[in-house]
């Protein structure tokens, strides 16, 4: 069962504020969803591998080679704020 | 004259023969973009070319916007992504920017890509060129209907779980998403990063395989692009499917399918039956599965993608009134609320809470399995046939606002595409008809991994065969 409450939980989890007025209407959809989804419960996948990936390829290494990077400069150019090479945000430790 | 109704392989033979300069195709564009766009939306922001095209491909192609073009505005069609210019290409960018074309940027989509239908975009709705009351398709809709209305000859889009083939049947155009790993998606704003590809919206068949020329190959920034060698796809336009067995699913062929895309999806059957192709009743048993797999695998890994936007590297940064839980934290999550529509934040929580403590086994894991069982459903099919064929979407274009309460219903209008994805194995669409409101239908091909030739060879047979792909839609 989806409620409010789990809404707000995710919500954290994935650090997304849920306006109260929007909660219902969301925990709607994900129940709505989450119903529908259930049909997997009838297959039996006890004996199955699961697919992560469809290519047959794992562990691409490569040379550790330095090549031309983006400047500190462009790299930070979008950031909100930055100060000295660093991104700036609220203060975190008292 | 007007070049806007012409394909790109025609507009290339009159640059060869000199009987057009760039310049003049480039102005007709413009101008056409200019007229139309603002009964379509299909882009978010009419084009800006500073210098006309000099290469042998000196058409330009419309680019999605999660597809990044150094220093150009990528939206992503959010507003989280407000203000943002990529410092750098997208290797399918970098490599039509090798070919001598422009790039035209901007191409509207579903917020992120989460939509079927163009309509969860922060920067309104694309219309369909077909109909101005009915959607797109999506999420690749600004691509889809800019090559139907003439705004674009030809786009790229991104297909996570049809969002290249899907816009392409409502708009009456073709799309290909290419085989997993066929096409670098290095620069593509990722969404579900096992599914994403990036593939060819175009107005007949030899322009998909043109521009797939351009754009495959092997990149090294994508870790799972595959380094096999690339075959000049124009070799495959042949008309001759001689022997060749075709799959029909019987899976595909469902209640509730619109009985006019069945019928001509049957008549597309018998047109290549008489080519010569061997038609099989095939199973893929496990079809009923995909769409709940999908939207489990999917949300899980964009719910991990979208982590990185959160107000500090770019785009938006919103604060709340008051504090509510410390300044950093309260920080992210107004951004993020502010920042992402209510689809995004839907697949957001989705996948955020199939991958959560305890539920991770029931939800992500089982699904992860069942997407094994579809892939073997192929594995097995192609065992005994070349191609499968089947139609692309259940219905045509549906009417603006008519699923957008009711997400569900939104997601299974995907029911036959999101098979392809999970699989990874290449499929095209292409225009097999109109129903008795003049609105195109598509059909589905779909073919073994790395097997483009043959979906481009039965796709040419099939179009050459039927004058579906010289309808143009009037605006």
């Amino acid at each position: 069962m989806i409620n409010k409450e789990t809404v707000n939980y995710v919500g954290a989890l994935a650090r997304l504020h849920i306006d109260p007025q929007n909660a219902d209407r969301f925990a709607k959809n994900l129940e709505d969803i989450l119903h529908y989804v259930e049909k997997l419960n009838t297959l039996d996948v006890s004996s199955v591998k699961p697919t992560s990936h469809v290519l047959d390829v794992e562990n691409v290494f490569r040379e550790d080679t330095v090549i031309p990077s983006l400047s500190q400069d462009k790299a930070m150019g979008f950031a909100v704020e930055h100060h000295k090479g660093f991104y700036k945000v609220a203060k975190v430790i008292e | 004259m007007n070049f806007y109704n012409l394909t790109a392989h025609e507009l290339l033979s009159l640059l060869d023969q000199k009987k057009v300069i760039s310049e003049d195709v480039l102005k007709s564009l413009k101008e056409r973009v200019s007229l139309v766009n603002k009964k379509t939306n299909a882009f978010i922001r009419e084009p800006q070319v500073s210098s006309p095209a000099k290469g042998a491909f000196g058409i330009p192609v419309g680019i999605k916007d999660n597809i990044c073009i150094a220093d150009e505005l990528v939206t992503c069609g959010s507003n989280i992504l407000k203000g943002f210019r990529p410092p750098y290409d997208a290797g399918v960018v970098e490599k039509i920017k090798a070919h001598g074309s422009e790039v035209w940027g901007g191409l509207n989509m579903d917020e992120f890509a989460f939509g079927s239908s163009c309509e969860s975009s922060f920067y309104g709705p694309t219309r369909n060129p077909w109909d101005l009351e009915r959607v797109p398709g999506g999420s690749s809709g600004g691509s889809a209907s800019a090559v139907a209305a003439g705004e674009a000859v030809w786009a790229l889009g991104s297909d996570t779980g049809g969002s290249v083939r899907q816009p392409a049947s409502f708009c009456g155009v073709v799309g290909l998403k290419p085989t997993y790993g066929r096409v670098s998606r290095y620069g593509l704003v990722a969404f579900g990063s096992s599914l994403d590809q990036i593939g060819p919206i175009t107005k007949d068949v030899t322009d998909s395989a043109l521009l797939l020329n351009m754009i495959a190959g092997f990149d090294k920034r994508d870790s799972t692009s595959v380094d096999t060698p690339v075959p000049d796809y124009a070799k495959a336009l042949v008309k001759d499917v001689k022997g060749l067995k075709i799959g029909i699913p019987k899976e595909y062929f469902i209640d509730g399918i619109d009985p006019e895309v069945a019928s001509a999806v049957h008549e597309a059957i018998d047109i290549l039956k008489k080519e010569g192709a061997v038609i099989k009743d095939i199973s893929l048993p496990h079809t009923e599965y995909a769409v709940a797999t999908y939207y489990i695998v999917a949300t899980a890994e964009a719910s991990s993608n979208l982590a990185r936007f959160d107000g500090v590297e770019y785009g938006l940064r919103e604060v709340p009134d008051r504090v509510r839980k410390t300044p950093l934290i309260d920080m992210y999550e107004t951004t993020r609320e502010k920042g992402f529509g209510d689809e995004a934040k839907r697949r957001i929580m989705l996948g955020t809470y199939v991958l959560s403590s305890g539920y991770y086994d029931a939800y992500y894991l089982r699904a992860q399995k069942v997407r094994t069982l579809i892939k073997q459903d192929f594995d097995k099919a192609f065992g005994e046939c070349d191609a499968i064929l089947c139609p692309t979407s259940p219905t045509t274009a549906f009417k603006i606002n008519e699923k957008v309460n009711d997400p569900l219903a939104m997601y299974l209008s995907d029911i036959f595409t999101i098979p392809a994805n999970l699989a990874g194995i290449p499929a095209i669409s292409i225009p097999c008809g109109f129903d008795k409101k003049k609105l195109p239908i598509g059909l589905q091909i779909m073919g073994k991994p790395f097997a483009e030739e043959t979906l481009f060879r039965i796709s040419y047979t099939y179009e050459q065969n039927t004058p579906w792909h010289l309808e143009r839609a009037k605006l």
